[in-house]
């Protein structure tokens, strides 16, 4: 997993709440087998006029040009700002892969959904939670100033403007920070405790045998 | 200290534990489907490693597959790809079950795992699918994980989670003739929002819970995650017991004997603390009906739509507004006056056999309406189709002018041929309401499945309570 420490990135504004996983990366494109290649999909709706298939060469349709990420001043975003309850639906890892791949590395929110705000953490990706009224006051900016970045420092848990006036904290549950920061994958880690979780399996099928075999 | 059920689940699954609670959890039962596994098993490929126990994996085809001229195979090739690649790498690893495309066990992975006796109380199930909350219903802890827990799992038998807060949400009261379990989890999605079990494992308790089969039961978990719940539980008691007896995968004889022991202890105990409590009185229940594009955009059929305008936060309003520029309605119309094209009967949440038959009980002897375009029925796997055979309930359901289909997820999402055309309107007994969930530019209303058949009768919305 690639690392994560410190991102300075220009902020893309999404002012719309609940925005779900079918709307980040819609099911047709589920379809593929691989983890890569969804970034010309991500809001496949809301960005191209018309409907988007697999197999299509995106750069021939047209676009909308409402819609936020089509817009020059966002070119090059890889941080997201977003309203509360952002990833909500379904499991689909393919929605935080969609952002990633599309060049995003955090979003920023007053709230997530359970198992999006987890399936970032898996790839390198990080979601932020700060209060509803931080997230007014980062909109207000980001449209007020053309090409606004952040700063965000993992390690120091903080959302920092450019010019430093502007210094946010939040919250990151001590292990996917560590994880983060290192590039580790949890599956390496886990492993590490294979002798207790053989234990606990070998108890389990004295205890229960009717859930194993 | 009295447990409630979530913590004893939780408890009993602990490997290991950090200082800041992250902990390892056991998983008892995988169940594995075609879109979320492929880049798992990869991902397991590459690192050079073998599944942990195969014997906890239970995996079907349900998502891509067709539900109508299944003699032809899948014709798409990409999802014929995800599916034969499910089919490659049970053949390379193995499962304690595949139920393949074509297979008469086939059918949604919610609805077999039950059905089978797969998901027994007091597992931790885990599926790359965020309705696993369905199996919660059998007082397990169910819930939908991403693609790369899937690896995890996989790998090593367990999930690196945080424990989630408790929440009761407390139904009292007989539900009335026409109101489901479906609408039911409607009230408590309208009464909590999208968010309002966000964090939460949520455990339904009451009379009227106890008083719903466990295909209710299951409808009512299964929404969970609607609720924003990652899982949603109900406690054991004799309806779950007699349901699982028998089933293919369930224990039998002495150890019959011991499950059945350790399961009655699967309950929370009095004075258990939860961290939120939500309180419903089943007796006002309504048959409801989304009208917007959230399932907590939700009235009941003798109300109207809401109006944009008295909403006082701005937000709020924004997104009603958008909703119903998105879902072609006007602000205060009746809720009865909305007119349908399309009519879906199945999902993981409603295509179980009582579903089925509710539904056939309202269309038995009439005709779909005229402006219907269609009106299909897909049944949630082969044997819940066979036993509504059997009941006669196929041809009761063709007679009427309904499609009788192959089994699998079909028009909840769309991944198959089944699919809203934009701006279609679509009574639907499934689960999101999201803007193109059924399709792009398609208009869903999540209805149960008697208020779909009415719907499909009348070609509106009708009060199943008091139409015939």
């Amino acid at each position: 997993m690639e690392k994560f420490t410190v991102l300075n990135g220009i902020v893309a504004p999404l002012d719309r709440a609940n925005v779900d996983t079918d709307a980040i990366i819609p099911k047709q494109f589920l379809k593929s087998i691989k983890r890569s290649g969804f970034g010309p999909n991500l809001f496949d709706a809301w960005r191209y006029q018309g409907v988007g298939e697999p197999g299509m060469d995106n750069t021939k349709r047209a676009l909308n040009p409402d819609f936020v990420l089509n817009q020059p001043r966002y070119k090059g975003a890889s941080i997201l700002l977003a309203r509360k309850n952002f990833g909500c639906g379904s499991s689909r890892e393919h929605a935080p892969w969609a952002l990633a791949d599309y060049g995003f590395r955090a979003v920023i929110a007053p709230s997530f959904a359970d198992i999006f705000y987890n399936n970032c953490f898996k790839n390198g990706f990080l979601p932020i939670v700060i209060s509803e009224l931080r997230v007014d006051h980062l909109f207000n900016e980001v449209n007020a100033f053309p090409g606004y970045k952040l700063t965000i420092d993992l390690e120091r848990q903080l959302v920092i403007s450019a010019d430093g006036s502007t210094q946010i904290a939040f919250e990151v549950d001590a292990h996917r920070k560590h994880c983060l920061l290192n590039g580790f994958d949890d599956i390496g880690l886990s492993l590490q405790q294979a002798d207790k979780i053989r234990a606990f399996e070998a108890l389990r099928r004295i205890e229960q045998p009717w859930l194993f075999g | 200290m009295p447990q409630t059920l979530y913590d004893k689940l939780w408890a009993s699954h602990v490997v290991h534990s950090e200082d800041d609670g992250t902990a390892l959890l056991y998983i008892d039962r995988h169940l594995v489907h075609e879109v979320t596994s492929p880049q798992a098993f990869e991902g397991l490929r590459l690192a050079g490693r073998k599944p942990w126990r195969v014997d906890s994996i239970v995996a079907t085809a349900d998502h891509n597959t067709p539900t109508t001229d299944w003699n032809e195979g899948i014709k798409d090739p990409i999802s014929r790809l995800q599916v034969e690649t499910l089919d490659a790498n049970m053949r390379e690893y193995g499962a304690k079950a595949y139920f393949p495309f074509l297979d008469k066990r086939q059918g949604i992975v919610h609805v077999i795992g039950p059905e089978q006796g797969a998901t027994l109380p007091g597992m931790t199930v885990v599926c790359g699918d965020s309705h696993t909350s369905t199996h919660g219903a059998f007082a397990c802890l169910a819930h939908g994980i991403g693609t790369s827990e899937v690896e995890h799992v996989l790998a090593t038998q367990c999930l690196v989670q945080k424990k989630m807060h408790n929440m009761l949400v407390a139904v009292e009261g007989p539900i009335a003739r026409g109101v489901s379990a479906k609408d039911l989890a409607l009230a408590v999605i309208s009464q909590i929002g999208t968010a309002g079990g966000t964090g939460c494992a949520v455990e339904f308790a009451g009379s009227s819970i106890r008083s719903l089969s466990m295909e209710g039961r299951m409808t009512l978990c299964n929404m969970a995650i609607e609720a924003g719940a990652r899982a949603g539980m109900v406690a054991v008691d004799e309806i779950t017991i007699a349901y699982l007896k028998g089933r293919p995968f369930a224990p039998t004889g002495e150890s019959w004997n011991r499950a059945v022991a350790y399961w009655r202890t699967l309950v929370s105990e009095a004075g258990a603390h939860f961290d939120r409590v939500v309180r419903l009185d089943a007796r006002e229940l309504k048959p409801q009906v989304t009208w917007g594009t959230s399932p907590e955009m939700v009235v009941a059929v003798d109300a109207r739509v809401p109006d944009p305008d008295k909403e006082k936060d701005a937000g709020r309003r924004e997104g009603m507004e958008r909703a119903l520029v998105y879902m072609g309605l006007k602000p205060n119309m009746r809720i009865e006056d909305i007119r349908l094209d399309k009519v879906f009967i199945g999902s993981c949440t409603n295509s179980r056999i009582e579903d089925l038959r509710a539904a056939a009980a309202v269309v038995r002897g009439k005709r779909v309406a005229p402006g219907i375009r269609l009106a299909m029925v897909v049944p949630g796997s082969g044997l819940v189709k066979a036993q509504a055979e059997k009941e006669g309930l196929d041809r009761v359901f063709r007679e009427s002018g309904f499609e009788w289909r192959e089994p699998g997820c079909s028009m909840c999402l769309a991944m198959n041929a089944d699919r809203l055309e934009p701006g279609e309107r679509c009574a639907s007994t499934s689960n999101r309401n999201f803007e193109g969930r059924q399709g792009a530019g398609g208009r869903t209303h999540l209805v149960s499945p008697e208020m779909a058949a009415g719907a499909a009768i009348a070609g509106h919305f009708v009060d199943v309570r008091t139409w015939r």
